[in-house]
């Protein structure tokens, strides 16, 4: 049972409607990365997935505000990607360019190995080889790729975040700052 | 509660999703758009979502394009001045199709407020002239206040709109030891941040022109918000003076423009 719920953690996101079910797991130790990115090129639609690559995500709060961008673009009817789960790669991108962020953001045969795995409507599948665990913060940071966050969303040499001293203040400002470039992608 | 049960306009579509939310709090109503607070992903982020309504005497295609750009417009110049590490609301999302963008919810009052507040508790004319009162924090505000300007225009943006109610005083947080609030005396009145807010009509711009009339428009609307606090302005202009390098000829210009006015041409 205990496996299950950490399978099947449903995510509460605020101001979404309540007929759109989000689900989300971290897999670690993944040894199937290539098999589920062919699913993905192959379109195979038992595989409908966000599968994002957790060593460039750092909260629970960077996640789930792509997922809110995505919706909100499914329910305007605006997705710029196939369907809502690579819509939500991309929403997390701070650039347009959608194989870009494919790349970052979602799977690499043969590299990824921490996965966080994002379905909306429909149970998630047993077909991730790697070991569930729970998604929080503390889960996340544990293989938190920060160069690779900082790179991708222009962190680095920011004076106001080098001023910074306080670890937490600046993690906080680190966080505004990514999920800015997030929600202002293409505007 | 009341202000949500008073709303006469229908809440945007966003803010009746969720039965299980707090009904969307109006706080505030202006000529272009409405502010309510509510919260972004998760109930432990307040932010302030600032819908933009359709106007139904314009075009829709108009419209909507024009709500686009404002949109578009308010939320770079926000990242813009975030990114600078000008005080600021960050950005959390936003919906230009819909028309609201929702940001960082800032703690505290605004700087009016906090200024009222402490005029308020002292006597307009003092007994005797030993008596007259302790100015220094009024006057350490109005500092703060000149270098938050300072540091906006040294970004390139003028924010358009800068009154005492455009300014916020976010009480600072002792983060360094605990993170756990204060015991004993709140806030001080006057004390905190000031974080800079509405940026509704802000620009990008590093003209002199420019820069002075935003110091114009704040110099006139504090002179009618808080006319007993009118002789210590010139803090704020002081403060602002060591904020950049070019602040020396922007307060030359502000000499201009306090002759003519704010707007340069006769016409309009």
């Amino acid at each position: 049972m205990e496996l299950e719920r950490l399978l099947f953690e449903q995510l509460h996101i605020d101001n979404v409607p309540p007929t759109y079910h989000v689900h989300a797991a971290l897999f670690r130790d993944v040894t199937n990365a290539k098999f589920l990115h062919e699913q993905l090129l192959a379109r195979n639609s038992g595989f409908e997935y966000a599968f994002v690559d957790a060593t460039a995500i750092f909260s629970r709060t960077q996640l789930l505000s792509a997922i809110f961008r995505a919706l909100t673009g499914l329910i305007n009817g605006r997705l710029a990607t196939p369907n809502v789960h690579s819509e939500i790669v991309l929403s997390l991108s701070p650039n347009n360019n959608i194989a870009d962020a494919y790349r970052r953001f979602g799977i690499t045969p043969g590299l990824t190995q921490d996965i966080i795995v994002v379905k909306t409507w429909g149970h998630l599948s047993e077909n991730v080889a790697g070991k569930p665990v729970r998604l929080t913060d503390d889960e996340i940071s544990k293989t938190t790729d920060w160069t690779k966050v900082c790179k991708y969303y222009k962190l680095n040499d920011l004076p106001v975040v080098d001023a910074e001293k306080d670890p937490v203040a600046r993690r906080v400002m680190l966080e505004r700052l990514a999920i800015m470039s997030m929600a202002l992608r293409g505007v | 509660m009341a202000a949500s049960e008073t709303t006469q306009f229908a809440p945007p579509q966003v803010l009746t999703y969720d039965p299980a939310a707090a009904p969307p709090l109006l706080i505030s109503q202006g000529a272009e758009g409405r502010l309510y607070k509510t919260t972004h992903v998760q109930r432990d982020r307040p932010c302030v979502l600032k819908y933009r309504p359709p106007k139904p005497y314009r075009h829709p295609i108009l419209d909507a394009r024009l709500t686009k750009a404002r949109i578009t417009s308010e939320a770079k110049v926000l990242e813009r001045c975030y990114r600078a590490g000008v005080r600021v609301p960050a950005v959390y999302a936003l919906d230009l199709v819909s028309g609201w963008m929702m940001i960082e919810w800032i703690e505290g009052m605004t700087v009016r407020q906090g200024i009222n507040d402490w005029l308020g508790e002292r006597p307009e004319i003092p007994p005797s002239p030993e008596d007259l009162p302790d100015d220094a924090p009024l006057i350490d505000a109005m500092k703060r206040i000149g270098a938050a300007v300072g540091d906006l225009h040294r970004t390139g943006v003028v924010h358009g709109d800068l009154t005492t109610s455009n300014m916020m005083l976010r009480p600072q947080k002792n983060s360094q030891s605990s993170g756990q609030p204060e015991v004993g005396d709140g806030p001080k009145a006057l004390e905190g941040d000031v974080v800079l807010i509405d940026f509704g009509l802000a620009t990008q711009s590093v003209s002199d022109e420019d820069r002075a009339v935003d110091l114009y428009v704040l110099e006139r609307a504090f002179a009618s918000t808080h006319p007993r606090a009118e002789r210590l302005f010139v803090n704020v202009l002081e403060a602002y003076r060591g904020a950049f390098k070019k602040a020396s000829s922007v307060l030359t210009k502000l000499e201009d423009v306090r002759m003519r006015g704010r707007k340069r041409s006769m016409l309009g």
